[in-house]
């Protein structure tokens, strides 16, 4: 005799799976996900969906333009993730991206409004070498708060954002451009001084070499260093740590300085690379964004390239959907949360299998 | 028809991904009998009892109790059908009193009934000769009181069949009579009980049958009576095993370390060691005898770095015995005492919290200490990569390479490695805690062997443990620790169990408060 509640599905942990068929579910997933969504637009707007996603892609590479576009802000959200990557590899919950971009950014403007005669390329090179400093110095203080007397770095960072904002509010009301606009307005917009110049004649150039740069180093710097191999075990046990003789406290305030210093970076190539100004929304929430990057790649920094990318796409396909057929910008958010959805739940089949237990009993019999 | 057997499992099959942890086990246990399950380290012993009691649940097989077919998918699915198990790590809540700890999760009213709460609870503790102070917190219990409060919490839950996942394993020898004491009473009054344990005296004094599992598969079963040591450890192994340690005398001990006065206070500024003076030796072991808890720990992290002393406090070490130099190892921290020269081996009680990164691979655990020879920022993986090959082949690592996390090898094969990568840096100095906690005697055995070889290589070897049958077999000196002070050192060769028994309760005269382990 069986009694009544015998499970259904039953889930168990997979133990390593082949790459390739991790990666045959992600593109299953994907391909579900638009699916899903299809139907979605269609039994909401009675719109051939093919279209939408036809302007969707349009939104994001339809003219040569806007190529560049996304890939100027997929180099913004990689970079910062890329910066992320450290800090979190050591389990340091840096949340404060947002306010080491914006702290950057600060210091990139201040260069290029205080300093307009310089050769750009001064300009440029004073501005990178500030940018990492202020970052980096956003990154050291709650990483030195945390070794000495174990603060909560999560909410220490995310109130240093707030701090950055503020700061940023003052200084743009300082360097108000024109008078009482509120703004700081285009910074050398006749001159082009400090900005960066076209490289291969593309406007974008510099920012995608430089971005792919710090991409490739960091993942050297993580997988193959002695500091990167110092990070994963501080990250994993403080007390093993100690056991190896490595400094506890010396490498999160290392580390927490490279992770702000990638993310003040991102603000410099945001303030010279891209809008050539500043304000609040310099990081425009791609600080946290960038959290998600990370953390999808699981660290691996080639893999945020593709994350990256695909955020940014989904982001600009679905502002252009959104504009092309008068949807509200919810409808393209959902569509946005459909296909993410799928993509983290497919990281689910990927780790465990599913059995039903009815099935394989009635096989056997 | 009255049933013979409360439990029946057949054909019981559970696997961890490509992991087979139990293949097509059968296990039966009669009414009124205690049962040892025995097995070597991942042989699956606590996956078949987690899926009786409803942490797991098996691929295949059937379960019977009392005759009946039944589905345990939940530990609550585990107590409606009268069985409880303790496990290895208790599963209280610190904050709360014992009361509330059985309470907890049991059906009730809104409002309490603390009265009666504690009333059932003197009843069980009567009946089987348990002690529990009812408004007790958690967090002020000793082990044993925690384990106590684990049985009593199972019992009543109403649990006809108890299993005790490794009980001993963290009991004085007093303790472990108490609690077999107690066995004896609830199988008295008919309660079945599974008891999982490495110990095999313990399995001949206290069960009545023994179950053996090898490698996830079922051996069979035989009656104590007719079984002794030997034969149970080579029914488990699947060969013979030799159980006897070689004792080498020490060919010609030098001075190594020379501790002084050592004084430890831990974060609250309790007491942990008081004045300790000891002598170690290269080519010989010395045993460190003590109830847990004892200052063990911070003897040796003091030694090894890892723990302020207090002022006054002092380790000599010895390059070339007495007569030559000395350097001062107190105020220094691991690093600097490689830096100095010194080749010293620490394998510390918690492996994979201290010892060992888990989530790393055993090539990159292997440089754990050395990562940082060679010039440049990088790290070179080819010797680290070697040298886990060698230990793999050398020390019989059971894994699928030397890719793989640790942290997913067995407690046996983990020790191993840890234990591996310090021999293999030549040490001068070995210092280990509870180096075969929780292994089976196979592995136990090879840790034994490798620490004798290291001994005739001129290492000076302490070693913390717990088994003092083990310590009086396998060490020159025992030196005892009780409650952070030295009761005194003893010839291993002529010391009784009873006379360290004595000592680690009893510091010249002074009784040691109870329950202060």
């Amino acid at each position: 005799m069986k009694t009544s509640h015998e499970p259904l599905v039953h889930i168990a942990k997979r133990d390593g799976m082949a790459w390739w068929k991790g990666w045959l579910i992600r593109i299953a997933a994907a391909l579900l996900a638009l699916v899903v969504s299809a139907l979605f637009i269609y039994s909401l707007t009675k719109m051939n969906p093919v279209k939408v996603y036809g302007a969707m892609w349009n939104g994001a590479f339809g003219t040569s333009k806007r190529t560049w576009v996304t890939l100027r802000d997929t180099m913004m959200l990689l970079c910062i993730g890329v910066g992320l990557a450290p800090a979190f590899k050591m389990r340091f919950w840096n949340i404060g991206a947002e306010g080491q971009v914006l702290v950057g950014g600060c210091a990139t403007a201040a260069v290029m409004i205080y300093c307009p005669g310089l050769p750009t390329w001064v300009i440029l090179l004073i501005g990178i070498v500030v940018s990492l400093i202020a970052g980096a110095v956003w990154g050291i203080i709650p990483a030195v708060f945390k070794a000495r007397w174990n603060t909560n770095e999560t909410l220490f960072t995310l109130m240093m954002n707030y701090i950055a904002i503020q700061l940023t509010c003052f200084l743009v009301a300082k360097w108000e451009n024109p008078y009482g606009s509120n703004t700081v307005g285009i910074i050398n917009q006749s001159t082009k001084a400090g900005w960066f110049p076209s490289l291969f004649g593309q406007q974008y150039g510099w920012n995608i070499v430089l971005v792919l740069a710090v991409t490739v180093a960091m993942y050297l710097y993580l997988k193959y260093s002695k500091h990167g191999y110092e990070i994963a075990v501080v990250g994993q046990s403080e007390n093993t740590a100690r056991y190896a003789g490595i400094s506890v406290k010396r490498v999160i305030v290392r580390t927490m300085a490279l992770s702000g210093a990638v993310c003040g970076m991102a603000g410099f190539v945001a303030v010279a690379g891209a809008s050539h100004t500043i304000s609040t929304s310099t990081a425009g929430g791609r600080g946290f964004t960038a959290i998600i990057v990370a953390w999808m790649a699981k660290f691996n920094t080639f893999v945020m390239i593709l994350i990256a990318l695909l955020l940014v796409f989904l982001e600009k396909g679905a502002t252009q959907i959104a504009s092309q057929f008068n949807l509200n910008d919810y409808a393209s958010n959902v569509v946005m949360g459909i296909i993410l959805f799928f993509l983290l739940g497919s990281e689910f089949f990927i780790n465990y299998t599913v059995h039903f237990r009815r099935r394989e009993k009635e096989a056997k019999a | 028809m009255a049933e013979e057997y409360a439990v029946k499992m057949v054909d019981i099959t559970k696997t961890f991904g490509a992991v087979t942890a139990n293949d097509r086990v059968h296990l039966e246990l009669k009414k009124g009998e205690i049962l040892s399950l025995l097995g070597e380290n991942g042989s699956g012993k606590t996956t078949l009892m987690n899926m009786l009691s409803g942490i797991y649940f098996p691929d295949s097989g059937h379960i019977f109790v009392d005759g009946q077919e039944v589905t345990i998918a939940s530990p609550h699915d585990a107590y409606t059908l009268g069985i409880g198990m303790v496990h290895q790590h208790f599963k209280l809540v610190d904050v709360l009193t014992a009361a509330e700890n059985i309470e907890l999760g049991l059906p009730g009213k809104l409002v309490v009934d603390k009265k009666a709460i504690a009333q059932r609870i003197r009843e069980i503790c009567d009946r089987y000769g348990f002690v529990v102070e009812p408004e007790k917190k958690v967090y002020d219990m000793s082990v044993s009181e925690k384990q106590t409060l684990e049985i009593v919490k199972a019992l009543y839950r109403g649990a006809n069949v108890l299993i005790l996942d490794e009980p001993t394993a963290v009991l004085t020898p007093q303790e472990t009579e108490r609690l077999f004491a107690v066995m004896r009473n609830m199988k008295a009054d008919g309660k079945s009980i599974i008891i999982i344990t490495h110990k095999l005296h313990e399995v001949l004094e206290i069960s009545d049958r023994v179950a053996v599992l090898r490698k996830g598969a079922y051996v069979g079963d035989m009656t104590t009576a007719g079984a002794d040591t030997q034969t149970l450890s080579d029914m488990m192994v699947g060969r013979a095993v030799n159980l006897n340690i070689d004792r080498a005398a020490p060919e010609n001990p030098v001075r190594r370390l020379e501790l002084r006065h050592m004084t430890v206070k831990d974060a609250d500024g309790v007491l942990r060691l008081d004045d300790i003076n000891l002598d170690v030796n290269g080519g010989e072991i010395l045993g460190v005898a003590g109830i847990s808890g004892c200052g063990q720990k911070e003897l040796l992290e003091a030694i090894a770095g890892l723990q302020d002393a207090e002022d006054g406090s002092s380790v000599k070490y010895f390059p070339q015995g007495p007569e030559g130099p000395a350097e001062e190892l107190i105020g220094q921290n691991p690093r600097t005492i490689a830096d100095m020269g010194i080749r010293l081996a620490f394998v510390p009680e918690d492996r994979l919290g201290m010892g060992l990164v888990g989530s790393m691979d055993l090539a990159d655990n292997m440089m754990l200490k050395s990562y940082r020879e060679g010039r440049g920022a990088f790290t070179d993986r080819k010797p680290p990569r070697r040298l886990a090959e060698n230990v793999v082949e050398e020390l019989e690592v059971v894994t699928p390479s030397i890719s793989t996390p640790v942290r997913r090898l067995s407690g046996g094969n983990v020790q191993k490695v840890l234990v591996g990568r310090e021999i293999a840096a030549n040490p001068t100095v070995l210092l280990s805690a509870y180096a075969v906690r929780g292994l089976d005697i196979n592995t136990s055995y090879t840790i034994y062997r490798l620490l004798n070889e290291q001994k005739k290589a001129g290492v000076a070897v302490l070693y913390v443990g717990e088994d003092l049958d083990v310590l009086l077999e396998l060490c020159d000196r025992i030196a005892v620790l009780c409650g952070g002070r030295l009761s005194g050192i003893l010839d291993a060769r002529t010391a009784t169990k009873e006379q360290v028994g004595f000592m680690m309760t009893n510091v010249a005269g002074t009784e040691r408060e109870e329950g202060k382990a």
